[in-house]
């Protein structure tokens, strides 16, 4: 019966989709179907969180990578607006012999996979027990408070970043706000 | 100059305009129950003025004869320059209209060509509903614009008080034309 | 009946509610803006010109099925599904009473955020590939607007899931037995409805097809039934939105027993259509940098208040 495999189905046909997508993302000319595959592929590693019991995990693939770094990239590339011309570039700048030291580097991380996989001590079982969202916020502010808390520094500190960059010089002003300033 | 805003300052704000958005909307609510302003129209006619403009016709004089004399003072008036006409003159010495054209999806009702008319011939009617299939259909020739009638102006017959010598009958011979005046007498 | 089929009947009846409830709110939102507005609206097919929605979809399938020589293709073409099918997958999580539902999922509510957040793709890539100067700069305004209400729209629910202590809608909304959430967190309502407005982009925040600035925003090029998905998807967002602030702040199908579950949460679902048409008939749309200013500089801290405020009254 084909529902007895249904798991297996989903789960390996993700994996097919991701791999699938992310070379296509790779070679691809055009900035924004590349960032299309890209998108796909990570949609399909939220599928196969998912299934390896990762829900929470699963829902942030799609709601923070998918939802709103991916949207930055395609925002910035419509900005640009590059079009034809650049995906000509590319096109130039992607010879077939840039191909070999990539493909190289891949296949070493492959074949360790598949030796990791198929060897007599898998690398983790899969599946077993689901991780609910409670599991993790417990987590996260029990063993790894720590971690959490450098990461807030860290997102302080972009903030403040972002805000001295936003913040109006004075260098910058008009000159009827220098006056202003002038005048007090 | 820019000013401080307190934090007072900025909760009246706050306040201000979430309460002038909560008055438009309980105010817009509020026709819910008012009567709706349109006039359905094909089943409710508009009043229209008694003066209202419409659709151009020519008329006739009380006699049955074209009025229009083809003087052009009704195409060089137009604003829309939607009239077309060619004067030509019979035997009897009348002028009329060889062609008189009028391209109704030009034209805006202005009612210019009526005032500048000097025998009463081209006239302004009530009807407004010129739908057509065909952009073509719009043009309307003399015979689609002839009506009748004398319109406006039932009374009214350019040529009977004109002056013009017209089907045999000499000048001043129109039921309202004085004799002409001799020139060349010195008779009071 | 077997599960199965049970399910299968959910799943399908359900589908085909959902269009054919947000075709006939094309129809609705007419009538009531024209009501609001001193006219009759559409009035001539049909009764009470409910027809108007067969004349108007009859008109669209008619239409030439246009993709400009200029657009990249394939995406122009899935942009439209992609809109259609983001709105009504988010309704499959969402519980309409007991029995009445797709899935029940645990994550019910990030599934949730999580497609309302994809969403933005398709109006990103549909004005990314119609190649139209106002379409860019609807795709762009897009872009900013929902991916910044999105934060607060997240952080106005943690109000509600701290209270119920799930993300599981159904368990959310029997938490509700003793009372709604509407008391203890009306400015997580309060910034989940604006929220939800500016996520299915309807006036007063429609800046990515301002038709006074932008002739269509992102879908300028579009015409014929892809027009239609964008149409439709809209309206379904609209119901989305309605039937998740049911759940989530009116208590769902909760409500005295005269009345069937299902139809106090239609009832309810249909008061915040009705409030949420009322709002686009009489608020003004704001300029852009007010709306970017209204989320970031009002909305945010009013969120993060509110989570502050709750956080501390659970905790007490």
């Amino acid at each position: 019966m084909i529902w007895a495999y249904l798991y297996n189905i989903v789960f390996y046909a993700s994996c097919g989709v991701t791999v699938l997508a992310t070379i296509l993302m790779i070679s691809r000319h055009n900035a924004v179907h590349a960032l299309l595959y890209l998108i796909i592929s990570s949609l399909s590693l939220a599928i196969i969180f998912y299934l390896l019991g990762a829900a929470f995990a699963a829902a942030l693939e799609v709601i923070v990578y998918a939802g709103a770094v991916m949207i930055l990239f395609v925002f910035v590339v419509m900005m640009l607006n590059q079009g034809q011309r650049s995906a000509a570039h590319e096109a130039a700048w992607l010879p077939a012999r840039g191909w070999i030291l990539p493909s190289v580097l891949a296949a070493i991380l492959l074949s360790l996979l598949l030796i990791g996989m198929y060897s007599d001590q898998p690398l983790q079982p899969y599946g077993v027990h689901g991780v609910a969202v409670k599991d993790v916020g417990i987590a996260l502010f029990g063993p790894y408070v720590l971690v959490v808390e450098l990461s807030s520094f860290l997102l302080l500190s972009g903030l403040i970043g972002a805000f001295h960059i936003a913040r109006k010089m004075p260098s910058h002003m008009s000159s009827n706000e220098l006056e202003e300033v002038d005048h007090g | 100059m820019k000013q401080k805003t307190g934090l007072g300052q900025y909760i009246y704000i706050v306040w201000d305009y979430f309460y002038s958005n909560i008055v438009t909307l309980v105010k817009v609510a509020s026709h819910t129950f008012t009567k709706a302003d349109t006039v359905e129209y094909p089943e409710q006619m508009p009043y229209l003025a008694p003066r209202f403009r419409g659709r151009i016709v020519l008329t006739r004089d009380p006699t049955g004869e074209e009025r229009c004399v083809a003087c052009n003072l009704c195409a060089s008036a137009c604003p829309t320059d939607c009239i077309s006409l060619q004067k030509t003159e019979d035997e009897s010495g009348r002028w009329s209209a060889e062609y008189f054209r009028i391209n109704f999806s030009r034209c805006v009702f202005c009612g210019m060509c009526e005032e500048a008319c000097p025998t009463y011939a081209i006239q302004l009617t009530q009807d407004f509903e010129l739908a057509e299939y065909e952009r073509q259909n719009m043009v309307y020739e003399k015979q689609h614009l002839l009506i009748d009638g004398p319109g406006k102006h039932p009374d009214y017959n350019f040529y009977e008080l004109s002056g013009k010598a017209v089907s045999g009958r000499a000048k001043g011979a129109g039921t309202q034309e004085a004799e002409p005046v001799n020139l060349k007498s010195l008779l009071p | 009946m077997s599960p199965v089929m049970y399910n299968l009947l959910n799943v399908v009846l359900i589908l085909v509610c959902v269009v054919f409830g947000a075709a006939l709110l094309t129809w609705l939102e007419r009538r009531l803006l024209g009501i609001w507005q001193d006219r009759y609206g559409p009035n001539r097919v049909g009764p009470f010109g409910t027809l108007q929605i067969v004349a108007d979809m009859i008109k669209l399938l008619m239409k030439q099925d246009w993709v400009p020589p200029f657009a990249d293709r394939l995406i122009f073409i899935v942009a439209p599904a992609f809109a259609m099918f983001v709105v009504v997958a988010a309704f499959a999580v969402i519980p309409m009473a007991p029995g009445v539902g797709v899935v029940d999922l645990n994550i019910g509510l990030l599934f949730f955020l999580a497609m309302t957040s994809l969403g933005v793709y398709a109006v990103m890539f549909g004005a990314y590939a119609s190649d139209n100067k106002y379409a860019m700069l609807g795709g762009l305004r897009a872009a900013a607007q929902m991916v910044s209400y999105e934060v607060f729209m997240g952080l106005s629910l943690m109000g509600v899931v701290m209270l119920a202590g799930t993300f599981n809608l159904r368990e959310l909304v029997l938490a509700q037995a003793d009372g709604w959430f509407i008391g203890p967190q009306i400015v997580g309502f309060f910034i989940f409805f604006m929220a939800g407005i500016a996520e299915s982009h309807r006036t007063p925040f429609d800046l990515p097809e301002a038709e006074h600035e932008l002739t269509a925003g992102f879908h300028t090029e579009y015409s014929g039934m892809k027009f239609a998905m964008f149409f439709i998807g809209e309206y379904v967002s609209v119901l989305m939105s309605a039937a998740m602030i049911t759940v989530l702040f009116f208590g769902g199908w909760l409500g005295p027993a005269w009345f069937p579950p299902l139809g106090w949460f239609l009832l309810k679902t249909m008061a915040l259509v009705l409030l949420m048409i009322l709002i686009r008939g009489s608020l003004p749309r704001p300029r852009y940098d007010q709306l970017m200013s209204f989320g970031w500089k009002f909305m945010l801290p009013l969120a993060l208040v509110n989570l502050l405020i709750t956080g501390a009254l659970i905790l007490i």
